[in-house]
């Protein structure tokens, strides 16, 4: 019932199946393109939205290097900027988002992607005093780390290592605004 | 002779998880809640259903030698257009599930159904079957989904009605195979007294 396994035959027949299964994916590709990077926006701006006071101006993205890290960042006028980043937690990378005002208080943070263990580390997205202490900081005032690292931050029960790594997130991104801050302010000048 | 039967076996007779024991991987890996479990299942159900149907019409002029990489090509196809529409259209359900959609590709369900039955049977039969045994894997990940998320986190398709954190170990690695090799002999104590 197959075909005959000839030399031509298999080589017709790869060639045609892979031309067709072409063909559809680069139709299919076609079609979700825009849907695809619609749904990337809307992620972004939803995850802006939370970490940044009201705002109705469209966020400019932008890079900025820092101690041999790219960061990404999201400069909001009359809000003010949304910085994505990333350490290594406990699990693997924990990726963070941190809103911080133009005055340079820290206006509230959230986990963009996180390998912490369930229960433990993965509560740096659920327990309301940890998530809190970070809204309204600033650090100018008090210093981002664990209490048991002289900080002024209580860690998680028992995720000593993740609360760590969160401090770290949200201070290697204060460090960021600061750069950027000072760039900025050479601009004017 | 009714069809219906080619529904049934797959989804009783030749359950996937629980008595062919294939697909372990994403088994294990996404049955942390039900809705996990459920969600995996219907999208490994689209490309299986799919697969079959085009592989039973092509398998007659396709040559005996290249048939696998024939059947894989067709199957990585499917794969392919569903993770684009999944990343356009429910975003979220492809963040939870991420890199277990392009997995799907080397799930031997898909290609076992391929080799084991497609290319025997014609396109009715095909799809049936895709069916059948999309259905017995779907409801075998959201079993399993069902039980991991009650022990684990106290709560059904993520309406909790047990407050606390509930048993830790059944939401992470250990607690999927336990879940697993319980519920695997359950359903093979049924099959037996049948």
């Amino acid at each position: 019932m197959a075909a005959k396994s000839t030399l031509v035959n298999m080589a017709l027949c790869l060639t045609a199946v892979c031309l067709i299964c072409s063909a559809v994916v680069g139709g299919a590709y076609a079609v979700t393109a825009d849907p695809i990077a619609e749904a990337a926006k809307a992620k972004t701006t939803a995850s802006i939205a939370r970490v940044l006071p009201a705002f109705s101006a469209e966020p400019e993205a932008g890079n900025v290097e820092l101690d041999g890290t790219e960061y990404t960042y999201y400069n909001v006028p009359g809000a003010g900027c949304a910085i994505i980043s990333a350490v290594s937690g406990f699990g693997g990378v924990l990726t963070l988002m941190v809103g911080i005002t133009a005055d340079g208080t820290i206006h509230n943070t959230a986990v963009l992607s996180h390998s912490e263990t369930p229960g433990l580390g993965a509560k740096c997205t659920s327990d309301e005093h940890f998530m809190a202490q970070f809204r309204g900081f600033d650090p100018a005032a008090k210093t981002l780390a664990v209490k048991k690292d002289g900080g002024d931050l209580d860690a998680i029960t028992a995720s000593t290592i993740t609360s760590r790594a969160y401090a770290l997130a949200v201070a290697n991104a204060v460090a960021v605004f600061n750069k950027l801050k000072e760039e900025g302010g050479r601009a004017h000048e | 002779m009714s069809k219906w039967h080619f529904v049934t076996d797959g989804f009783i007779k030749n359950n996937p998880t629980f008595v062919l024991v294939l697909g372990m991987c994403p088994t294990l890996a996404t049955t942390t809640s039900a809705m996990n479990g459920l969600e995996m299942g219907l999208a490994t159900m689209f490309v299986l259903i799919l697969s079959n149907i085009v592989i039973s019409l092509i398998a007659p002029v396709v040559p005996d030698k290249v048939r696998i990489p024939v059947y894989i090509t067709v199957i990585a196809t499917f794969v392919t257009v569903l993770q684009l529409l999944m990343q356009a259209f429910t975003p979220a359900v492809y963040e939870t599930l991420g890199l277990f959609i392009p997995l799907i590709v080397v799930n031997c369900i898909v290609l076992g159904r391929a080799e084991g039955f497609a290319n025997k049977h014609g396109v009715v039969e095909s799809a049936l079957d895709g069916l059948g045994v999309g259905l017995g894997f779907t409801a075998s990940l959201t079993v399993i989904g069902i039980v991991r998320e009650i022990l684990g986190s106290g709560a059904v398709f993520g309406w909790k009605f047990i407050p606390g954190d509930g048993i830790l170990a059944f939401v992470m690695a250990p607690g999927a195979f336990l879940v697993l090799g319980f519920l695997m002999v359950l359903f093979n104590k049924y099959l037996a007294k049948k």
